[in-house]
């Protein structure tokens, strides 16, 4: 199946619980992972006579991803959204509706593309059903269903992109950089595979240059693979269907991550009628411009800047592979300390991920130390080899004197002079390749070179050793 | 208060819609009995219809509040047992339901 | 009679009255009446019996238990009571036990108050007879054939039958006043926000206030100001204290200027029109200035609150669904289940309101009902704005009729609307009223006179207030 000559046309809507102590309408805790049913107050579980009160802090961390998704802030409500599901205690989930708290941002992927965000709302979670009997603990034929609340209540920001995505690999890229924004400005542990990040992808096709074509909302996509895979499977369906002159139903499909594939789960004739109207028992959210103004005073820098910054320290380029990965680890600021404390960022760029060996978020070395290893290696005193020897000893020893470390190995620092002997007597053994190297020949010094590395047994480095080459050349 | 002009009873097919998203289970006489009360208060609500109100700002509350918001800390919440023991049925410290037929929104 | 709740209260406090010997009073008159009038869902005498002995035993200790120290007092019965049951008269709440108080009910207990029992109501406090209960129908006591008003009868006629001293109904759009009226006690809807709506069992959220029932003026103001004041759990809780209404109820009405409605939907009968006459009379001799006024969107009021309070309702009593608390009917699917429990679980009025407000918020109906209302409502308020330009107050009669015979409007819902189209304007601007008792109409049963005053004016409202009741008393 070939997408050629179709244009893909993706908006993403993408669920982020907050980073809160307690849920977004009352003081009960948002915590996964807790005991059935013990994160539970009266306006969690919808009793007579509760009433919600707004969490100051899920407000803040909304207002920091609509900052940093340069929208504007813009005063706003919250609505009722009716309907009945058991999962949902008061048989309406208060959600921000035409008046949400963030619009009109944008997010940049690394290579500059900016994809419009339409929104960035407020809205509270659902609790979580699980399925008993039948095909094992699937909705579908299920014997019956048990009810946890814990989750129900938990702050959400629903955040609604524009269908400016026109492929799989752009809404995959769209899903990490906004992953990295969540992380940064910390309003989200953004786990996919816990669900406190879920995306829903809305896919349709058109030949390019023709209006939109209908589109199918496709769910449960756990993973950024999982993105990708979905809407080139979904995608792949729709054009089979135009182009053997069938119509698109628009529809919600499930992605079926086991067998590659996405099916019906609602089509648009049995949506439900929400009834929205203005929630009576919560009031205005007008953020003033002060506080507006303090949130974007403390917004640290996002993914972007910080590739910006690693690419500027390490001459490497801005969408480059390792400083997308070494950003989206959290290890840039990292690199830039080995840099400020001396040592070479290039080589720290190389070094990072050992650095963090199985530690996870903190460096196994201290940034000084490593700092004084990629000294070592431009001042040619360490090979490649070595080099990753002694920071193995380093990551082992959470630090160390890269100097000592590599005394204790043996692994001698050619001093200048030593290697300037050996780089010597390496041209009187290969008189031959000396002349043709003399001659012009820049290919010779190949040779020159690998027999003075076979007579340091590995110690020299190979950078110093053509340096005293050439000025053996230049000054014969 | 205008005089009930003849009113007309709502639809069975709108009685029925609403009943369905209402989640409430009429009888044939109460489904007939509301598609005529219905259908009477509705003729007594049309004194509005001569109103102009296009310029009129909808009003849903009596005070104006704004940005009325409490502090991110945790209270003790209920006890789950005794929860649990109010609901009609449980299990495994959830609440069971029927099997439920449909997707979430 | 034991007397207001004021002498009671500071008899206690003092020591000179016991809140034992005080409750007993009024146990031994609902032992004798209550079979007759049904104001009570469940009566607390062994709970009661305890908190007054403990009352005691605080001022024996040289503590003071507050302001209300020994007072009885009856909840309607849509307030959380923790431990208690609080059925809103329905079967769909039927023995649930609230896990937490309603802050009215922890404020008042806070203030030295003895609970003496939860009170009847419409259920869901949709009504204007009480006799939308899932437990029967509660009687007027000055004349227990006729209806005592609703949707808190029972709250009302618990005070008008000395079963307590005072009490706590809800006023959404006229519950608390109407049955004031007809019972003949005073009975306050305050502003909107002046008092907490935590733990008040939901009918119409933007609607919805608690107040009080009580024989005085002094004793409801007294009331009042326990259970008002801000509270961080009802976002739309004003955060203000309550207001200082202890020195108001003596200042006279001397250049007042009280409003007469022109244009007041007519539908009152004459015996309550002349009542009204009366009162506006009363307060001019007392030296107030008589002014008309007009609120013409007055009249819209009975359409916007039925589209409006009936919309909300639907919303809010959706959570009654057989999940977590209440009544279940079981079947093979949850959707059946909800549909058969709701069916099982509401009675008439409550289907009837449910049906009516989600069809005036569903899709191709919002904007030509609930929408239209909403504007509907923002006509009312800014008429009344305009009104207080001129008027300090305003007079109206509270109910068009005297408490009428029980079973007489069951059939007829749009007839019992018309009950609260003197009290239903208030609630849509968010204001304030009090109905106070003044005199007798036909077959001598009460009339009430109704004092609205605009946004947080309590205390120019229960200044006049006090001004009729001395009239009446003296
Ligand atoms: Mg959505
Ligand atoms: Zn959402």
């Amino acid at each position: 199946m070939s997408t050629d000559g179709w244009e893909l046309v993706i908006g993403l809507e993408v669920h982020v619980e907050l980073d809160t102590r307690t849920k977004l309408f009352s003081a009960s805790p948002n915590r996964f992972g807790d005991e059935p049913n013990t994160n539970i107050d009266p306006v969690t579980l919808g009793l007579p006579g509760a009433l919600p009160v707004l969490n100051r802090h899920a407000v803040e961390l909304a207002m920091r991803i609509g900052l940093a998704l340069n929208c504007d802030i813009r005063p706003s409500s919250f609505h009722r959204k009716n309907y009945f599901y058991p999962d949902m205690p008061k048989a309406y989930q208060i959600s921000q509706y035409d008046e949400p708290l963030n619009v009109d941002g944008w997010l940049a992927l690394p290579d500059g593309t900016r994809i419009g965000i339409e929104r960035a709302h407020l809205e509270e979670d659902t609790g979580k059903s699980t399925h008993v009997g039948g095909s094992g603990g699937r909705l579908h034929g299920s014997d019956y269903s048990l009810i946890d609340f814990n989750r129900a209540g938990v702050p959400l920001v629903e955040i609604v992109s524009r269908p400016d995505l026109r492929t799989s690999e752009q809404s995959r890229q769209y899903v990490t950089e906004l992953r990295g924004i969540l992380l940064a400005v910390g309003a989200s542990d953004a786990k996919m595979e816990q669900g406190s990040m879920r995306v829903d992808a809305n896919v349709s096709v058109r030949r390019p240059g023709d209006p939109l074509g209908t589109r199918c909302e496709i769910k449960n996509l756990n993973s950024v693979r999982s993105v990708g895979r979905a809407i080139e499977y979904e995608a792949a369906r729709q054009i089979t269907m135009v182009e053997a002159g069938d119509t698109v139903r628009q529809e919600t499909r499930h992605w079926d991550e086991g067998d590659g594939t996405t099916h019906t789960l609602r089509t648009k004739e049995d949506a439900d009628d929400y009834r929205y109207f203005l929630e009576p028992d919560l009031v205005l959210l007008a953020p003033e411009d002060e506080w507006i103004d303090r949130l974007r005073s403390e917004l640290p820098a996002l993914p972007a800047e910080r590739r910006a910054a690693l690419s500027e320290v390490t001459g490497k380029a801005t969408d480059s592979e390792a400083v997308i990965v070494v950003t989206e680890r959290g290890q840039d600021s990292y690199v830039l300390a080995v840099g400020e404390a001396g040592g070479d960022p290039a080589r720290a760029l190389i070094h990072v991920k050992e650095a963090f060996a199985a530690f996870g978020d903190e460096p196994a070395v201290p940034a000084q130390d490593l700092a004084a290893l990629t000294r070592m290696e431009s001042a040619g005193a360490l090979t490649p080899t070595q080099a990753k020897a002694v920071l193995a000893e380093m990551v082992a020893h959470s630090g160390g004197d890269p100097e000592k470390i590599a005394a204790d190995k043996g692994f001698e620092a050619m001093d200048t002079l030593a290697l300037e002997t050996l780089v010597d007597h390496v041209i009187k053994d290969n008189q031959a390749s000396w002349e043709t190297y003399c001659a012009g020949q820049d290919k010779a010094i190949g040779a020159l070179i690998g027999a003075a590395m076979k007579a340091s047994r590995g110690q020299a480095d190979g950078k110093a050793v053509t340096a005293v080459l050439r000025t053996r050349r230049s000054t014969a | 208060m205008s005089e009930p002009v003849a009113a007309d009873p709502l639809s069975a097919d709108v009685i029925a819609k609403v009943a369905k998203l209402a989640r409430l289970e009429l009888t044939a006489q109460e489904a007939d009995r509301f598609a005529r009360q219905l259908g009477d208060m509705l003729s007594h609500f049309a004194d509005i219809d001569a109103l102009v109100l296009d310029d009129v700002r909808p009003m849903s509350q009596p005070y104006a509040l704004r940005n009325v918001l409490r502090d991110d800390t945790v209270d003790p919440g209920l006890d789950r047992d005794e929860v649990l023991a109010a609901a009609p049925a449980t299990e495994d410290h959830r609440f069971r339901v029927p099997p439920i037929r449909g997707v979430a929104p | 009679m034991s007397g207001p709740a004021s002498d009671i209260a500071m008899g206690v406090r003092d020591g000179s009255r016991s809140a034992v010997t005080v409750l007993e009073d009024y146990l031994a008159r609902i032992d004798a009446r209550e079979p007759r009038i049904h104001a009570f869902n469940v009566v607390l005498a062994d709970e009661a019996r305890h908190r007054a002995a403990d009352i005691d035993a605080l001022v024996a200790n040289g503590a003071d238990p507050g302001p209300l120290a020994g007072v009885p007092v009856a909840l309607k019965d849509n307030m959380c009571t923790r431990g208690v049951p609080t059925t809103c008269s329905s079967k769909i709440l039927e023995g649930w036990r609230p896990p937490y108080d309603a802050t009215v009910v922890r404020r008042l207990s806070e203030a030295g108050a003895v609970v003496v029992g939860k009170t009847n109501l419409d259920e869901f406090a949709m009504g204007s007879s009480t006799e939308n209960s899932a437990f029967g129908p509660t009687r007027n006591p000055h004349d227990p054939t006729r209806v005592p008003g609703g949707s808190s009868g029972g709250s009302a006629a618990a005070v008008a039958a000395g079963f307590v001293a005072v009490s706590l109904g809800s006023d959404t759009g006229g519950s608390i006043r109407q049955p004031a009226a007809l019972c003949g006690v005073v009975g306050v809807k305050p502003s909107y926000g002046a008092v907490s709506r935590y733990g008040l069992v939901a009918f119409a959220s933007s609607l919805d206030q608690i107040g009080p029932f009580a024989n005085t003026v002094a004793d409801a103001a007294l009331v009042l100001q326990v259970i008002a004041g801000h509270d961080p759990a009802d976002s739309t809780s004003i955060p203000q204290p309550a207001a200082d209404l202890s020195d108001v109820l003596t200042e006279g009405v001397e250049g007042v200027r009280v409003g007469r409605i022109v244009d007041l939907p007519s539908g009152a009968d004459p015996d309550v029109d002349e009542r009204l006459e009366a009162a506006l009379e009363t307060l001019q001799t007392a030296g107030a200035k008589i002014v008309d006024v007009e609120v013409p969107a007055f009249t819209y009021g009975l359409t916007a609150y039925y589209l409006i309070a009936p919309a909300e309702a639907s919303s809010n009593l959706a959570r009654y669904d057989g999940v977590r608390y209440g009544l279940r009917v079981d079947a093979t699917e949850t959707n059946a289940m909800y549909a058969a429990t709701r069916a099982e679980g509401f009675g008439d009025e409550v289907k009837r309101r449910i049906m009516l407000g989600t069809y005036a918020l569903s899709a191709g109906y919002y904007d030509a009902y609930y929408g239209k209302a909403l504007k509907v409502r923002r006509l009312i308020a800014d008429d009344f704005e305009r009104a207080y330009q001129h008027a300090d107050v305003l007079l109206t009669p509270t109910s068009p009729t005297v408490a009428f015979p029980i079973g007489e409007r069951t059939d007829n819902p749009f007839a019992m609307y018309l009950c609260d189209t003197y009290t239903i304007p208030t609630n849509l601007a968010g204001h304030p009223a009090v109905s106070v008792p003044f005199g007798t109409g036909a077959g001598r049963l009460p009339v009430g006179v109704q004092v609205l005053a605009p946004m947080l004016a309590e205390p120019m409202m229960f200044r006049v207030a006090a001004e009729l009741e001395r009239a009446v008393t003296s």
